[in-house]
């Protein structure tokens, strides 16, 4: 991997895309795009964890021994999460409710460790920083897209607000309901993997 | 007794943790190419949930809750925001614990699970388990039989996943969807047909 800031930065977003292609953070991220506001929520709250977590590993990364890098890592990430959760809801109740879990569990959400142990461990605190909020964006482009989709053709509205107007409201607009249903985000998920793999043919898996 | 049976078999198909929560999609995706290592995590995630989750639960109900101090003579203190952090530490030590009695009682079953005993700590499902528990106020043996009813539901997601992989194997994928893209694409399907179970 190149060593250069810029690269650090925008390589996550389409080369090195942390869900399309190192299939990290998927876990946390599909059931909280039902809806665009909780999908831009949910991006910023883990582009903060991220960059945050990985400025501290890096910083501390000389006195960690490393048998108990994980436990460590797992300490500050947690307390950082705990900073999220507090503060959506004091701040953002409504949406830190229809969130529920899947704000604490930014805790074990695969960005977040992979990226400590596997570039803040070894890299400087700027880079690190860097590199945790390149892989932060690259995160964040697909799950507002899949926000963005969901919301549109699930209830034809974009952050609450009427795009498309229903049928049954008068409009001309068949709501889509499997959109607002889970198995849609794998859908979408799995067509943005193809468009970005038919844009750039070497991520293509080879057969074993 | 009805009671039990309501939440293992919900917490199993309607709100089967892999393929209505998304949780543990990352092992998920990764582990599930065979089934022979599919079923084996399975296994692993099945008894650390079944342990976990209760013990949690103990946590949430006699440290955490507010009041739950009341016996130190605190019973204003609300510790609930410490939750987050107590529970992945007992996950992380569950995991250790189990991973040396295992290295020192049973050491085939050990040499079986290999790598996957470490991969669970950070395997969402057992966060999202305990978080889920905390959110419906389960008492300790509800506890015991959600743990038990997730950790195979979510084996059960990821056996019938690796199988689907292994036929897939001899089926003509388009390039750009070979490896992860048709992966997504199936499970997509399997929630669909996990949601046909909504109705029981």
């Amino acid at each position: 991997m190149a060593d250069k800031p810029k690269d650090v930065l925008f390589n996550p977003l389409f080369n090195n895309n942390p869900i399309a292609l190192q299939v990290l953070g998927i876990c946390s991220a599909l059931a909280v795009t039902t809806k665009l506001s909780t999908s831009v929520v949910m991006a910023l709250a883990v582009t903060f964890t991220l960059v945050c977590s990985n400025a501290a590993v890096s910083l501390i990364r000389k006195q960690i021994p490393g048998s108990i890098r994980i436990i460590v890592q797992m300490t500050i990430i947690a307390s950082l999460v705990i900073l999220v959760d507090q503060t959506l809801k004091a701040f953002a109740y409504d949406i830190s409710k229809q969130m529920s879990v899947f704000v604490g569990l930014i805790i074990t959400n695969c960005i977040v460790m992979g990226r400590a142990e596997a570039f803040a461990m070894k890299n400087s605190v700027g880079l690190s920083m860097l590199d945790g909020l390149g892989n932060a964006m690259g995160y964040n482009i697909i799950l507002i897209g899949v926000g963005f989709f969901r919301e549109l053709f699930g209830s034809g509205t974009l952050f609450g607000m009427t795009v498309l107007p229903l049928a049954k409201n008068g409009g001309w607009y068949q709501a889509n309901g499997l959109m607002l249903l889970s198995p849609s985000a794998f859908f979408i998920i799995g067509i943005f993997i193809w468009l970005i793999r038919a844009w750039k043919p070497a991520q293509v898996e080879q057969e074993n | 007794m009805e009671q039990y049976l309501s939440i293992f078999l919900k917490s199993i198909f309607v709100e089967n943790l892999a393929l209505a929560f998304f949780l543990g999609m990352c092992t998920f995706l990764a582990v599930s190419k065979k089934v022979k290592t599919s079923v084996g995590l399975g296994v692993a995630v099945i008894v650390i949930m079944t342990i976990t989750i209760p013990a949690n639960n103990l946590i949430y109900q006699h440290l955490l809750k507010k009041g739950a101090l009341a016996f130190l003579g605190l019973p204003n203190v609300d510790l609930t925001f410490l939750g987050l952090i107590s529970y992945i530490g007992v996950i992380a030590a569950m995991v250790q614990i189990l991973e040396m009695t295992l290295d020192r009682y049973f050491p085939p079953l050990y040499n079986a699970l290999g790598i996957f005993l470490p991969l669970i700590t950070v395997n969402c499902a057992i966060l999202g388990g305990s978080l889920l528990m905390v959110e419906r106020d389960y008492n300790f043996s509800e506890s015991v039989v959600y743990g038990f009813g997730c950790g195979v539901g979510w084996a059960l997601a990821i056996a019938a996943l690796a199988g689907i992989r292994e036929k897939m194997k001899y089926s003509d994928v388009p390039d750009g969807l070979k490896g992860l893209g048709i992966t997504f694409i199936t499970v997509g399907l399997m929630a669909l047909a996990f949601m046909s179970f909504g109705g029981i």
